[in-house]
Parts: structure tokens; C-alpha cells; sequence
């Protein structure tokens, strides 16, 4: 499949990722980076859950077919979970989904797990620019533009039944 | 409960804070204001200067009342800062609190973003994701919890022991637990303290006896928390008591069995005159320990090692104190808060080699200089070096595992000012010389930069420059025998060469060697250097992220006594302010099962660690107690056929979020499957 | 005596296994047949494509569709019946999700006429001729339907107002929406016929399973025998029971192989395959990357497991080229 699925160009075109951020680690470390005006790169959207446990899988592919060309998900570190385990959940979930992810062909750097502390502000500025600059390397995912790509196959159809219906009524 | 049509059409007021300039100065706030006007469900949309002030919650009560709204969104700084406060004013307006919705426009976008349309566009989206969210929101009782009245404090130095003293005072029922023999913790080996120079032991030992004989008070030394569980208002604690191998209620501390021991003489390096004389097997860590009750140590007791002892000390003790078969116990206790207290330790100078700490013998650290100094200390405050000699001159290196980058890179608060009490001290017990080697003299404190000017005045010497490094190599007759103190003179910009006969190094202020396993034993967080986390830096310094668990002192970060006993009892008032209101509110995030939709196939049974999810045999339904489930939703995500839903984060409140995020450049999705749950 | 309502029946890319299902009414269909006047149904009786064209706009009760949709022609069926009936029910796993042709949108459609016409063990075909839509023999065009680039679900090439799962679904199913329908006392529209519970529900096995599963290792059926009463799971099989709505009566686990989800999810549920997934993952043993990827090593192929009846359905619906 040579096409990408893409109308517009890439000109303009900025990586959305949708990230997924514990209560207690991640996001409060997103906030001491704030705190600590710590700048990175604007083009991550954090969705706060209150432990990386809640991850669900639907999640992460209904932001991919939704125009996501990222998602991050961001816990404790192994151990200091502040529900004891949930990290271990996730990470175990995260691990097949990205077996099966990359299975039906999108890019491992486009779905990435990482443990950060509440301390590490400077891991969210990090990660978050990293990811960016990966994402960007690989282009736009664009599931929704290939999606309706796809489906103009059926146009070609739908006129002609039309054309067709016409001239029975003419 | 006031409760509302939270079924008819969802009516949104939204709100975007300017917060003076820290959102406005970036975000595009009216242009915020207007893009959530046109958003659906959206009937008032507007922008204010602080949305948190009294001015900003009154605009959306009064907004709720005269616009029939039944939803809020306000998008300003952190939920984790202000979700509450604007809850309270959804409530005030006769709304559930939880028909509210909070976007974070300035820590993770105005604070972050450097670039303003990058940053409007960000915040764009994140209110298109609110707005949308919030339309799924549902009315929840809040939940509440009583508070076991009592109190756990872990830690006896002087935060803890301050502390415990506050909540016993108020008349609460205090476990205090300290890992060491006796409490005190590192003031207790102090000889006097800046900038007051008033004994150590004459303020803190009324407050260690104060301790033993409270009767609100359970002292449990040589004592150690070994598991946690629970939550806040309810904590259950178990307390591992080491063996002393002396009976704490027999013996009186008469310390006969000590001069009776076999040893004549100790063989063992003290551990509380940090290894500068040697202890006996049975012995008590100094004359003032509280409790006043001697202990065995049995890997070097002759009576452990070999069981042929003659146990002198036992025919000694006319209280039959002593039981060799004495084990380990475990308590368990209940409690509804618990402050942390746990002190810090100081910096091993031995990583630092060239300073010469244990090549030198007469190099010490600042913590051995304080017992030879002390008049209750191995040399009984003669201030003799480990040759035998007396000082003449005396080199004092500050920033010793402090603002290093090699080392710590943070400032240990202290070092500077007990580095000007050690040369007040060192001056007065011998006469010799002294010389300060500093970067900067942080005196920030109540009269600290006074007692600085007193000691300029007493002819200390200060040279301004980090130590390169400390040599015993001679270079010139005069500096024959003494240790040399190689340094970059900043002051005048000349490389000196100092000779002395004592080195102090001013060693820094570490995190517990276990801090992490402590932290993770109470369920809180560490900065990266290892100190405990508090809530909020600014707003809640002795909170952590586990409710009902507080921190005082050293083990949040360097810091002196007063600003220990200050903290210490900022964090018995917190605990009293939640044990007086009786309960506390719970984020009510609980997850439930919808028993229709739950075929019983078990798949949630294990993954709850707090065993809150039960299945009902009869019914063949799982059942989640609510009064366990502590509301982290991996049941939720783990449900296979999506039966368990979870309050504040339902399936439709993200999805519905994570199409608002995305909504801007999302075509038309053709089909999809009817399957696709309702969003 | 007044008209009996109209019924039709259609196939796209199925195996006729549902055809099967209808004619598996056994007895009971002669009550159907009383009831309705079937108007279309290329399986089992002869009527032409102009026969349903002349059937006035919406004057079809209900037709009834199963399989999935790859070529233009399915496509054009699909619609005529759409715009002819006033309901639509996607019948069986394949229109409802797509089902086993839907594995196809694990590869690209030149990736299929490539292994098909030429590169198969049994394909000879040096002149690497490919179907073509249009080919001119003897002064005629002869045509045949375009092969599209993905397998779609019913509904997604026209609107679809019920679904009634299951590969194939079970009559018992079948006799119920057909009375349901009939009745004129519609469900809300997208419903799917059929129970809202997963199928452990009904499973004989469901009180064998363990509380913690703690998996270590899965296997394939072909790798273990099977215990006939012990929960698959339990057994290190995945079965995919969990996460599959029931109404079938467990009728593979009955036969001692796991359920497979041809009923697809419950109406709570987006990806049935994310889902199961989810579950089972959450289950392993191990705590460290290393051995969760050895014990999911196991499973040799996630998507063919996770979604044997529902990758067109699902959110990603196929293989994609991410990236040049």
C-alpha cells in the first residue's frame, strides 16, 4: 500500500498524541513541570485517570482510529504503584496490545508506555519532546482520512446506481 | 444532597481563568471563551481574571441559578490544586459537585507552551474534551469515613518527638516508634545548637522524658514499622519490637550489669559517639537515654556467641532484667493518621577521598566533632585528637556532599551554620586557629547572619573557595607533620596551601539509606533525590499524596530544628484537624458492578489487591464492596464485557473525552458497528 | 385476506453456513413461511435481481443479511436491499463484524490477488492473468465485480437496524427476532438480538474456574488435551467466552473447544478484541517485561485469536502501511 491514507499534505501538519496519565505519578509530575516551567512540545493532550491500571486497551485504539498518531500512557514505576499493582496490569496489557498493534502494521514509536515518578518533571518535558520528534519523523497516522480514503471506493458505485436510477425514471 | 435535573439536556457553563498573566499572558482567553460558546450544550461561556477568588465562584453560582446551567466546566490550573473549589461552588449553586469538570490550562499548557497559538490550540481541545465529558457527568454522594482518633508517629529525633508531644497534649492516643535503642536521634549527640549555643541535651532531654512518662504517649524504641495497610482514618500497622534481651518493664537503667559484664572494657565502636570510643555487649547508648533501659548485643556478647558465659550481669541485677530468650514481636495497632518522621543521615565523606576521611586520622566529620566537643562525650569534651595530640589549628571544609555535582547537588540548610557554632565551639575548647573554607555562608535565618558577624569578630578565619584537596605531602618546614589544605582563595585569587592539625568536614544531610522502602511501605512519593515528597511545596509541605499521611522534618528535606519543630507541629495539626472533624470525604471513584450485565466468569476476582471484589456464589455475580475498593478502575479496564463501571471515570467520560481531543480533524466514520458504545 | 409481509434473504462473502441456519429451523420454518412471503433468496429459490428491483421502495418487511462485504456486487445487492426494505438485519457474525473473510484485512488486496492467481502451490498461471472488472470476448464486454480493497462489515456500506450474531447464529435466536420482528414491537434500533451477558454466563464449565489465573504459558487446542470439564482458561486455552456476548448455549465449550467469539461483544463493549486482551493480560503471573513477553510469546497470533470474527468491526478495521 503505497498510499498513506493522507489528502492534505504534511506542510503544517503537527503529531497529536493523546496521553494517559496516573493520578499520582504522571500527572502530578506533569504538573511540577508546569511548576517548574519546564517547556516542551505543546502536542500532547493528557487524559488523568486515577492509576495506569485503568488503561483500557479500547482506549488507546479508539484514540488511534479518532486522528491520534501517538498515544502515551504514563505510571508509577514498578513497586511504587499507589494502588500496589496497577502498573503491572498495564504494563502487561501494553505489552500485547503492542504486539498486536504492530501486527496490524502501525508503528511501535507510536504507543509508548513509560514509568514516571511525581518527582520527574523533567522525564514528562523528556518523554513528551522524544515522542513528539518520533512521531513527527514517521508522518501523520491518520486513521479518519484513510478510513474515508478507503470508503470512497464505494462512491464510484453509489453515482453509478444513482445514474442508473435516473434513467429507469426518465 | 442537593440534586438536580442531571437527566434533562445538559446546560454547560464554562469558565476560563486568566489567573493574572500566568494563563492570559499565553492562552488566547477570549478567544477560549468564545470557541467554548459555540461548542453544543454550552449556553454560558466566559472568561475571568481568577476564577478561584471569591468574585470568580460567586460568576458560576450565580450563573447556575439564572441560567437553569446543570453542568460546569472551568478550565484554569490543575485539578489536583483547585477540582475542589469549584466543586464547592457547583454545590453552592445547587448542583451535585460532581456535574463539574476542570481543564488544566496552566500547569499543562501557559506554564509549558512557549508559543501562544500552540498554546490556545492546545487549550482548544482540552476544553472540547471537558464539554464533552462533562455531558456524561452524574450525580454522586460523596463519600465519608471516620477517623480513628489515634496516632502513629515513626521517628523519635526532635520532629517526632515534637510531634508526638503536640497530638498527646491535645489529648490523642500516640504510638511513637523509633528504630534506634533510645529517641533523641542526631540533636541528642549534638553539644549545643546555633545561634543560641544553648545546650542540646538541657532543651531536648525535658522533652525525651516528657515522651516516657506521658501517659498518652506508647513508646516503642528499637522498634520498627514492618507493614502498613488500610487508608486514611483507618490504618492498620504492625510494629516489629527488636529483642534488647533486657526486660523494658524490669530494668531501671541502674547500669550495674554493665560494670558487671565479663568485658572489662568495651571492644565494640559506640555507635552514638559515632565509633570514637568502644561500648561493652551490654551497654546503653549514652547516660541520658530514654528509655533508661541497657541492652545486649548479641553478636558480641559472649553468652550468644558461645553460650559459656558467666553472666555476671545477670547475678548483678537484682531485677532479673535480663532474658537471653527474649524474641522479636510483632504488634499490630490501629490508627487513623500517621506523620513520618524519619530523619535524614549525613553524608559519607569516604566518597570523597581526597579530603583524606579515614586516610588522616585527625580528619572527622562535623557529626564526631560534635561528641568531642560534647562534655558528655568520649573525651568528656577534651578536645584531644586520635593521636593524642591537641590542635593548634583547625580546618573547617564546608559544602562536604553538599552543592556538588559529583555528590549531592542540593544544600544542606545546615552545614553553614553548625560549621560557625563547631569553630565558636572548637575556639573556646582549645585556643587553636580556625579556618572556615566555604563557598557561600548561607546564614538565612532568625539571627543567624548575627551570630555570623559575632564569629568574624572572634577571629575566625574564612577563606572563600572549594577544598581541592587535603595532603599530609610537606611542601616547607612549617607545614612538617600537618595535614595541608590545598585552595583556590577566591577572595584574592592565589592558590593557598593551609596547614592544620584538625580537619572537620561539614558533611551534608542525605535521605535515609531505606527511604525508598519506607515510602513505599506508607504508599508515598520520593523527589528524585530521595526526600519525601510533599502535596504541594507551597500549600500542603507536610501532606503527601496518601491522605492521612504527614511528614515532618529532616526526611522531607535538609533542614535545622526549628524549622523541624515547626514542621513537626504543622503535622500534628493537620492530623488533629482531620481526627477532630471525625471523618473525612473520599473522592467517591469507586468502581461497581452492574449485576445484570456480569456473567460471573471471575475475570476481576484477582485483580483487585485489596480484595474488595467478592463473588456472590448464590447470585454467581461478582460484588465489589464499595467500604474497600479505593478506586484506581484496573477492574474496570480488565472486565471483559465491560459490566464494571467505575464513578468520576466511566467509559463514556473518556471516550467522550478522547473524541473531544480529536474532534477537530475527525471525518466521517462510516458504519462502526452498532456495537459501538452509546458515547 | 390481507398481505403477508415481505421477507428476503441475501448473501455476500459467506461460507452458507447461515443459509444452513435458516434451513436449520427445521419444522418451525414451515410456520415462517406461513407467515411471510419470501421474496428473495438466491440460495434456495429462483428469483432474479430485476424481481427484487421491481418491488416497490420499502415495500420488504425485513431483509436478512449475512456475510460480509468484499466485492461491488455484494455492495450493490446490500443497497438495493437497503433502499427496498424497511429493515435491515445483519445476519451472523460475518455482516455483523465481518467474520472469518474479515481476516483478510490482515493484508492488502494486491498481497491476495498475488498469492491467489499466482503464487499459491496450485496455481499455474505463466501469463499472470488477474480477473478484470471488464474484458472484451467476441465483441462483448464480459464483467465481473470489483474485488475491493478491504472487507467491510454490513453496516459498514449501509445502514443497518439489527443484528443477530453468531457463526452462524442459532435458530432458536433466529425463531425469536423473526416473532420479534413480526410483532411490529421494535427494539431501539442497532440493537443486537440476542442476550447482553457474556457467555460464561451460560457455560457449563464457569464454576471450574479459578479466582487466580496467574497464567505462565498459553496453548493452542491442538497442544493439550483438553479436560472436558474443567473452565479452557483454567486449562491455559484461551477461550474467548469472556468477552463474547452468549445466547449460543456454549455450544463450543460443550464440544470441548474454547469459544472463539463469533457473537461478538456486549453492547458495553467497542473491541471485543481489545477487551479479551485486557483481561487476559491482566491475569499473567509475571511482573517484568521480559517475562510477560515469554508467557505472551505463547499466543502466536493476537489478532487472528482476539479478533477471529471482528477485525473489519474493530476500531483499527485492517492492516495499515504506517510509514514509507
Amino acid at each position: 500500500m503505497a498510499s498513506t491514507g493522507m489528502k492534505q499534505g504534511t506542510n503544517g501538519w503537527e503529531p497529536r498524541i493523546v496521553a494517559f496519565f496516573c493520578n499520582w505519578c504522571t500527572y502530578t509530575a506533569a504538573d511540577l513541570a508546569g511548576v517548574s516551567r519546564l517547556r516542551h512540545a505543546p502536542n500532547a493532550r493528557v487524559i488523568r485517570v486515577m492509576c495506569s491500571g485503568r488503561l483500557d486497551p479500547q482506549f488507546v485504539l479508539d484514540a488511534f482510529a479518532r486522528g491520534a498518531d501517538g498515544v502515551l500512557v504514563g505510571g508509577c514505576h514498578p513497586g511504587d504503584c499507589h494502588y500496589m499493582e496497577g502498573n503491572y496490569k498495564a504494563l502487561r496489557r501494553v505489552r500485547l496490545l503492542q504486539r498486536m498493534m504492530k501486527d496490524m502494521g502501525i508503528h511501535e514509536d507510536r504507543f509508548r508506555l513509560e514509568w514516571i515518578s511525581a518527582s520527574e518533571g523533567e522525564k514528562v518535558k523528556t518523554t513528551i519532546n522524544t515522542m513528539t520528534e518520533r512521531v513527527r519523523a514517521l508522518g501523520p497516522l491518520g486513521l479518519p482520512e484513510r478510513f474515508a480514503e478507503w470508503d470512497e471506493e464505494m462512491d464510484g458505485l453509489a453515482h453509478a446506481i444513482a445514474a442508473q436510477e435516473e434513467a429507469v425514471h426518465a | 444532597m442537593p440534586e438536580t435535573n442531571g437527566h434533562d439536556a445538559p446546560r454547560v457553563g464554562f469558565y476560563v481563568c486568566h489567573c493574572g498573566h500566568n494563563i492570559a499572558g499565553i492562552v488566547d482567553v477570549a478567544e477560549v471563551a468564545r470557541f467554548a460558546g459555540t461548542l453544543p450544550n454550552v449556553i454560558v461561556a466566559r472568561d475571568y481574571k481568577y476564577m478561584c477568588s471569591d468574585p470568580g465562584q460567586e460568576l458560576i453560582i450565580t450563573d447556575i441559578r439564572e441560567h437553569r446551567l446543570n453542568r460546569i466546566v472551568v478550565a484554569s490550573c490543575s485539578p489536583l490544586l483547585h477540582e475542589h473549589t469549584f466543586r464547592v461552588a457547583t454545590e453552592k449553586g445547587g448542583l451535585n459537585p460532581f456535574y463539574f469538570q476542570m481543564v488544566n490550562i496552566r500547569e499543562d499548557v501557559s506554564w509549558v507552551t512557549e508559543n501562544h497559538d500552540a498554546a490556545t490550540h492546545k487549550a482548544l481541545d482540552l476544553v472540547r474534551a471537558a464539554v464533552r465529558r462533562v455531558a456524561h457527568h452524574r450525580s454522586l454522594a460523596t463519600k465519608h469515613v471516620r477517623i480513628h482518633p489515634d496516632v502513629l508517629v515513626v521517628g523519635a529525633g526532635i520532629s517526632g518527638i515534637h510531634a508526638a508531644l503536640t497530638l498527646a497534649n491535645a489529648g490523642k492516643k500516640v504510638t511513637l516508634v523509633e528504630r534506634e535503642p533510645t529517641i533523641g536521634g542526631h540533636m541528642a549527640m549534638f553539644d549545643k545548637t546555633f545561634p543560641t549555643l544553648d545546650c542540646a541535651a538541657c532543651i531536648l532531654t525535658p522533652k525525651m522524658s516528657a515522651v516516657k512518662n506521658h501517659p498518652n504517649i506508647t513508646l516503642w524504641s528499637y522498634s520498627e514499622v514492618s507493614e502498613v495497610s488500610g487508608y486514611v482514618g483507618s490504618y492498620t500497622v504492625k510494629v516489629k519490637r527488636k529483642p534488647r534481651f533486657v526486660s523494658e518493664e524490669l530494668c531501671v537503667g541502674c547500669m550495674e550489669c554493665i560494670d558487671a559484664c565479663v568485658y572489662k572494657e568495651g571492644k565494640t565502636p559506640d555507635e552514638f559517639n559515632q565509633g570514637l570510643s568502644k561500648r561493652k555487649p551490654v551497654y546503653i547508648p549514652f547516660p541520658q537515654a530514654t528509655p533508661q533501659v541497657v541492652l545486649i548485643d548479641p553478636d558480641t556478647c559472649i553468652e550468644f556467641k558461645s553460650g559459656r558465659c558467666k553472666k555476671t550481669c545477670v547475678e548483678k541485677c537484682d531485677r532479673n532484667a535480663i532474658d537471653f530468650k527474649q524474641k522479636e514481636e510483632i504488634k499490630e495497632i490501629q490508627v487513623g493518621t500517621i506523620i513520618l518522621a524519619t530523619g535524614f543521615k549525613t553524608f559519607d565523606p569516604k566518597r570523597i577521598p581526597y579530603y583524606g576521611y579515614g586516610k588522616y586520622p585527625n580528619v572527622y566529620s562535623s557529626l564526631e566533632v560534635e561528641r568531642l566537643v560534647n562534655a558528655s562525650g568520649p573525651t568528656g569534651g577534651d578536645l584531644v585528637l586520635r593521636d593524642g595530640r591537641h590542635p593548634k589549628t583547625v580546618g573547617i571544609i564546608h559544602c562536604v556532599g553538599s552543592r556538588d555535582r559529583n555528590t549531592n547537588r542540593w544544600c544542606s540548610r545546615t552545614c553553614c551554620m553548625y560549621s560557625l557554632k563547631l569553630a565558636h565551639l572548637l575556639k573556646e575548647h582549645s585556643e587553636a586557629e580556625v579556618y572556615n573554607f566555604y563557598i557561600d555562608i548561607r546564614a538565612a535565618g532568625k539571627a543567624y547572619e548575627e551570630f555570623y558577624d559575632k564569629l568574624l569578630e572572634e577571629n575566625i578565619h574564612f577563606i572563600r573557595g572549594r577544598v581541592a584537596e587535603v595532603t599530609d605531602w610537606s611542601a616547607r618546614p612549617e607545614e612538617e607533620g600537618k595535614m595541608i589544605i590545598r585552595v583556590e582563595d577566591t577572595l584574592i585569587g592565589v592558590v593557598r596551601r593551609v596547614p592544620v592539625d584538625m580537619v572537620v568536614l561539614a558533611v551534608g544531610m542525605e535521605p535515609q539509606a531505606d527511604s525508598q522502602d519506607v515510602r513505599r511501605m506508607f504508599n508515598i512519593s520520593c523527589s528524585t533525590e530521595g526526600f519525601f515528597l510533599e502535596r504541594h511545596p507551597k500549600l500542603a509541605p507536610v501532606d503527601t499524596f496518601t491522605d492521612g499521611i504527614f511528614i515532618a522534618g529532616a526526611c522531607q528535606g535538609p533542614k535545622d530544628i526549628p524549622d523541624s519543630v515547626a514542621q513537626a507541629g504543622a503535622a500534628a495539626a493537620q492530623a488533629l484537624s482531620l481526627i477532630d472533624a471525625g471523618e473525612v470525604e473520599l473522592e467517591p471513584n469507586t468502581a461497581y458492578v452492574v449485576e445484570e450485565s456480569c456473567s460471573g466468569c471471575k475475570s476481576c476476582l484477582n485483580i483487585c489487591p485489596y480484595t474488595a471484589i467478592t463473588r456472590d456464589e448464590t447470585r454467581q455475580k461478582a460484588f465489589i464492596n464499595e467500604a474497600l475498593c479505593k478506586g484506581c478502575g484496573t477492574c474496570v479496564a480488565t472486565c471483559p464485557s465491560g459490566a464494571i463501571r467505575q464513578n468520576l471515570f466511566e467509559d463514556e467520560q473518556i471516550f467522550s473525552e478522547i473524541e473531544g481531543l480529536l474532534q477537530e480533524k475527525e471525518s466521517v466514520l462510516t458504519g462502526g458497528g452498532a456495537w459501538r458504545a452509546p458515547a | 385476506m390481507p398481505e403477508k409481509p415481505k421477507v428476503a434473504f441475501y448473501w455476500c462473502a459467506s461460507c452458507g453456513g447461515c443459509e444452513e441456519s435458516v434451513v436449520d429451523l427445521a419444522e418451525e420454518i414451515l410456520g415462517v413461511v406461513n407467515a411471510v412471503d419470501i421474496v428473495f433468496w438466491p440460495v434456495a429459490m429462483d428469483f432474479k435481481k430485476q424481481d427484487v428491483e421491481a418491488i416497490s421502495d420499502g415495500g420488504i418487511l425485513v431483509s436478512l443479511i449475512n456475510g460480509a462485504v468484499r466485492t461491488s456486487e455484494q455492495e450493490e445487492m446490500a443497497k438495493l436491499l437497503r433502499r427496498k426494505s424497511a429493515l435491515v438485519v445483519a445476519y451472523g457474525s460475518c455482516a455483523h463484524m465481518g467474520g472469518i473473510p474479515g481476516l483478510a484485512n490482515q493484508f492488502d488486496r494486491e498481497q491476495i490477488l498475488r498469492y491467489v492467481y499466482e503464487e499459491s502451490p496450485s496455481t499455474i498461471n505463466e501469463l499472470h492473468t488477474r480477473p478484470q472488472t471488464a474484458s472484451p470476448e467476441g465483441g462483448h464486454t464480459l464483467t465481473l465485480p470489483e474485488f475491493r480493497s478491504m472487507v467491510r462489515t454490513l453496516d459498514q456500506v449501509i445502514p443497518v437496524d439489527y443484528y443477530l450474531p453468531g457463526c452462524p447464529p442459532v435458530p432458536r435466536m433466529l425463531k425469536a427476532a423473526l416473532d420479534t420482528l413480526l410483532s411490529g414491537n421494535l427494539p431501539p434500533k442497532g440493537t443486537v438480538l440476542g442476550p447482553d451477558t457474556a457467555m460464561c454466563e451460560e457455560c457449563p464449565r464457569k464454576e471450574s474456574k479459578p479466582a487466580d489465573l496467574a497464567y505462565t504459558a498459553f496453548r493452542r487446542p491442538h497442544e493439550v488435551i483438553i479436560q472436558p470439564e474443567t473452565c479452557l482458561l483454567a486449562q491455559g486455552v484461551i477461550c474467548m467466552g469472556p468477552a463474547t456476548r452468549g445466547g449460543c448455549g456454549a455450544q463450543c465449550v460443550t464440544g470441548n473447544m474454547p469459544c472463539s467469539g463469533c457473537f461478538g461483544p456486549t453492547s458495553r463493549v467497542m473491541d471485543q478484541g481489545a477487551k479479551i486482551l485486557s483481561a487476559i493480560a491482566s491475569s499473567l503471573s509475571a511482573k517484568e517485561t521480559e517475562g510477560i513477553d515469554r508467557t505472551l510469546a505463547t499466543i502466536p497470533d493476537p489478532v487472528g485469536t482476539f479478533y477471529r470474527y471482528g477485525l473489519p468491526g474493530s476500531l483499527l478495521r485492517r492492516k495499515i502501511a504506517d510509514h514509507n
